[in-house]
């Protein structure tokens, strides 16, 4: 009889603690599916940031590090640089990246660092109880936003891919969605072939995840991914912006 | 080997390549810019990593990110810049990684000055960052000294797993003294000191043992394990406290009439004093405490002789190791403080004016 669906061997059993209809399991079985696929399990590192996926490390079934809020680029860039003959991934959500940690992805991607970045974009703060994130949507209400996200007073949402994009170190640069069975497939090839060029040493690689946040956003799963493909995905749109693999520069 | 007539800032560059230093992380600063740059040329001829980060914030998260690998790593700032890496120290301390960063006293609060000062002692010895964690802290008072406390600092971080600071000052940065250097490790004696911390650092699993899984990890959420956790690091830092308490007794003896406590570039100045003060028949002594942290109260307690009618702390600070020397002095006699800030250094003149009001 032939296994078809089973735990990748990249997961620790320890149980994931995401909320119902939470879409990080679903990046953190990409990823270690991906990681298991090119045989890398056993050289493979990651770093965990702070947010809902802290505990990250405890779900990677191999050698992890946890990181300040935000500086999880510059912590993979010390792992890398003394372990080339490991492959180092890190793992962050929006408010981790694209604010407290902006200087960090920047300068990380500047310098190409050979890592592979998956950052899970949902829109808002989730461990933290649902604050306005620097993704946040125009006139989208948080705890911290209760009247709407005004562009006029706090700015328009950043589009960290395109930003990246403007750099010319980084070696590949996608953004995808989990918002349904086809995207999550093709999630998959892009998180591999990140894993795949990482493993390669191209250079520094980076997937953004559009996701959900069910609590904090108030809505039950299947209506906050179809909330997300109508607001977030016209600002966030998926793409490629950047695979010198395939010539897209 | 020869001596070398070199800056405070070189030489602890070069003696922490020389203890196996292969990993430096730094952004620039004045007046410690020496040292960035001494390793930007020199850690490339030994296959080393420098890399000059964005940010001290990016730097300190290197270091913690190469320490979760198990090499020896350091980074290096003055006053502001060492601010900017308390987070990441925090971090360190709570992870438990071995890791050495020195800090090359300025003027401050603020952006204060270019100049020497002591004014980070409360920083580096009662905490800066956040929760409940030590640093060890060592002082120099000579270019010799700083170069020497730099292998020192990395086999007390590799031994406790703790980060070192070496609390120097833009004085022992920017000066040139004669030094000499301990032979360099060879690349087998590194590559023995990394394989030491196999068994818990970020390594690759190359039996493919099932189990392997090491965590580099401050996080405890749950309540008992964090105090469990932060128990388990007081019980080495009471080791620490036992172990690697390090002073110098300048002129002790029974007929000392001023018993002087001073650190670093401070207590150069005091014992220039000290020996004017020796020609005159005037009896002072000096405990100088090489290591803040452990402090050395004891060894301060016992100096205080028979004739000893107060005990004068001078600083290039408006008063910081003055309150360890009074939790050392208990009380028995009284404690006296003159500083000087804004990066301004005392003359041996001064201290000796001062000296002599007390006799």
């Amino acid at each position: 009889m032939e296994k078809i669906a089973y735990r990748p061997e990249s997961l620790t059993k320890t149980p994931f603690t995401y909320c119902p209809g939470c879409l990080h399991g679903i990046a953190h079985r990409l990823i270690a599916e991906a990681i298991e696929e090119q045989g890398l399990t056993n050289k493979m590192t990651g770093v965990a940031p702070v947010g809902c996926s802290v505990f990250a490390y405890k779900f990677f079934n191999f050698d992890m590090a946890q990181a300040a809020h935000g500086r999880a680029p510059a912590v993979a860039t010390g792992m890398k640089r003394s372990r080339p003959d490991m492959h180092v991934f890190t793992y962050q959500g929006d408010g981790d990246l694209a604010a407290i940690g902006t200087a960090e992805i920047v300068h990380a991607a500047n310098r190409g660092e050979r890592i592979s970045v998956f950052f899970v974009n949902n829109a808002i703060y989730g461990m933290t109880g649902g604050q306005m994130a620097p993704t946040t949507l125009p006139e989208m209400k948080t705890t911290t936003s209760p009247y709407g996200r005004k562009t006029d007073d706090i700015g328009f949402p950043i589009r960290v891919s395109e930003l990246l994009a403007t750099l010319v170190a980084p070696y590949y640069i996608e953004r995808v969605s989990l918002l349904s069975p086809t995207d999550i497939i093709k999630a998959k090839k892009v998180v591999s072939k990140a894993i795949q060029y990482n493993k390669e040493g191209r250079g520094f690689t980076f997937v953004e995840l559009i996701s959900t946040c069910p609590t904090n956003w108030g809505l039950d799963p299947i209506k906050s991914r179809d909330w997300a493909k109508d607001n977030m995905l016209p600002f966030f749109k998926p793409g490629c912006f950047r695979d010198k693999g395939e010539g897209v520069e | 080997m020869a001596k070398i007539l070199m800056k405070g800032n070189e030489a602890v560059a070069e003696a922490a390549i020389r203890s196996g230093c292969r990993l430096y992380f730094a952004y620039p600063i004045t007046p410690q810019s020496e040292l960035i740059e001494y390793m930007a040329r020199m850690m490339p001829k030994v296959n080393g990593t420098f890399l000059q980060a964005e940010s001290e914030v990016s730097a300190i998260n290197m270091v913690y990110g190469a320490a979760g690998c198990g090499k020896r790593v350091m980074t290096s700032s003055s006053s502001p810049g060492i601010s900017l890496k308390m987070e990441g120290i925090s971090y360190i301390a709570g992870a438990q990684l071995p890791a050495v960063i020195v800090n090359v006293q300025r003027g401050g609060p603020g952006l204060g000055d270019i100049q020497p000062a002591q004014g980070d002692y409360f920083q580096a010895t009662k905490g800066g960052g956040h929760g409940d964690y030590r640093l060890i802290v060592m002082a120099p008072a000579s270019v010799q000294e700083f170069a020497d406390m730099a292998s020192e600092a990395f086999d007390l971080a590799d031994k406790y797993r703790n980060p070192v600071m070496i609390l120097a000052d833009g004085m022992l940065g920017q000066m040139m003294e004669p030094v000499e250097f301990k032979p360099a490790k060879t690349d087998e004696e590194i590559a023995d000191m990394w394989r030491q911390h196999d068994s818990w650092c970020i390594c690759p699993n190359e039996d493919g043992d099932k189990k392997h899984h090491h965590e580099i990890n401050s996080l405890e959420i749950d309540p008992q394990v964090l105090e469990k956790h932060v128990n388990n690091i007081y019980k080495k830092y009471a080791e620490i406290e036992k172990n690697e308490l390090h002073f110098e007794e300048y002129n002790l003896s029974d007929d000392n009439e001023i018993l002087c406590v001073a650190w670093g570039t401070a207590s150069r100045v005091v014992k220039s004093a000290i020996n004017e003060l020796t020609k005159t028949g005037k009896s002072v002594g000096l405990i100088r405490p090489i290591n803040v942290w452990p402090y050395p109260y004891e060894a301060i307690a016992k100096a205080i002789g028979p004739k000893v009618k107060k005990v004068y702390v001078f600083e290039l600070n408006t008063g910081q190791m003055l309150d360890d020397v009074k939790i050392a002095v208990k009380g028995k006699v009284p404690v006296d403080f003159w500083g000087k800030v804004g990066g301004i250094v005392f003359t041996p003149a001064e201290i000796k004016e001062k000296l002599e009001a007390c006799f």
